[in-house]
């Protein structure tokens, strides 16, 4: 299913709320809940995607789903990166530059590069009763 | 409420499919290379310059991606290669489920290379794996030189980024030097082209490259069977 912006402009936003949504309710099926209420996710400072964008997209493609009602709980992970010759963390990089100052070798991700639904938070069955 | 552990990384199931194309395009021994770029710096340019180098010596395909038009598959079929176009309406990137079904359309048996240009945009195309084998990045010089920085994560998976139109560096105003500073920063292990498609200048370091990436490809598949 495409989701279409009024304006027709599309996002990858769009796409990844979507997936984040299938998985939720992937996992909700599998536990017998019909009702996702939290959806928690890590969500990396080194990935292209925008945290409001994402925030506004998953407000229209939680639509009709299971996670209808849910609430998108979003953690952000810094970007990191270490040297792999020097072993010196840089945490934040403010502006990109993947070689070390020290000793001029590339500079490795460790982290930042997240994009992870952690967990959900379902109704019970008992608590539907 | 209970709470259940997920752990599972967003874009799982794209990566799946990729893995499949993957697996796919290693058994034929071909060469796939998602060619990603913003718009207008110059992809089919670039496969226009560099397929007829090929021509009579490799088998290969193109799958364009485009919001619209099958303009690029004309340029491509005018060359006298087989090319598919995805049009994806509104989504700004190719996927791997959108390549497993041009596949249907395009085989790869007996390819030697296929080139999947992406939709030009150099934010979303960086978070969806397709299968490739090789990662390339076009930027043109006119887009200016701090563009490495702007979109790292574009460059920073990059097996190689090819700087293209440096013959209108000068006009631009544009430091090439600086540019490729700015690309090394964001990714110290790329391979990087300076060329023009238009002049053709520094387009054969370019074709050799990819002939030596196909050959050896090649190699590593008549060895696995």
């Amino acid at each position: 299913m495409n989701i279409v912006l009024r304006g027709g402009i599309g996002l990858h936003e769009i796409s990844i709320a979507q997936s984040i949504i299938e998985i939720a309710e992937a996992k909700a099926r599998e536990q017998n809940s019909r009702c996702v209420q939290v959806i928690k996710i890590r969500l990396g400072d080194f990935t292209t995607i925008v945290r409001e964008a994402l925030e506004f997209a998953f407000e229209i493609a939680r639509r009709e789903t299971l996670a209808e009602n849910a609430r998108l709980e979003i953690e952000r992970v810094p970007m990191v990166v270490q040297c792999v010759a020097c072993g010196s963390v840089t945490d934040p990089v403010r502006e990109v530059c993947l070689i070390c100052p020290h000793c001029g070798l590339p500079l490795k991700v460790i982290s930042g590069e997240e994009l992870q639904v952690e967990y959900i938070e379902i109704e019970s069955e008992a608590e539907r009763v | 409420m209970d709470r259940v552990s997920v752990q599972t990384n967003v874009l799982k199931a794209n990566q799946e499919l990729a893995a499949e194309n993957r697996r796919l395009f290693e058994s034929e021994g071909t060469v796939v290379i998602n060619l990603m770029s913003a718009p207008g710096a110059g992809k089919t340019s670039l496969l226009e310059a560099t397929i007829p180098e090929f021509r009579g010596r490799y088998q290969l395909a193109v799958i364009e991606g485009d919001l619209q038009t099958d303009l690029d598959s004309q340029r491509i079929r005018a060359l006298g290669t087989r090319s598919h176009q995805i049009t994806t309406g509104t989504v700004c990137h190719l996927d791997a489920r959108m390549i497993a079904r041009a596949l249907a359309d395009l085989p790869v048996q007996g390819l030697d290379l296929l080139v999947i240009e992406n939709v030009g945009n150099l934010i979303c195309p960086a978070s969806y794996d397709l299968g490739e084998s090789i990662r390339v990045v076009l930027c043109s010089v006119a887009e200016g030189a701090e563009k490495p920085k702007k979109y790292p994560v574009m460059f920073h998976k990059a097996d190689v980024v090819l700087l293209n139109k440096t013959d209108l560096a000068a006009a631009s105003g544009v430091d090439l030097r600086e540019l490729r500073t700015n690309v090394r920063e964001v990714n110290p292990k790329a391979t990087i082209f300076e060329v023009s498609c238009r002049t053709g200048v520094g387009l054969d370091a370019w074709v050799g490259w990819l002939e030596d990436a196909i050959d050896s490809r090649s190699v590593a598949a008549i060895a696995r069977k």
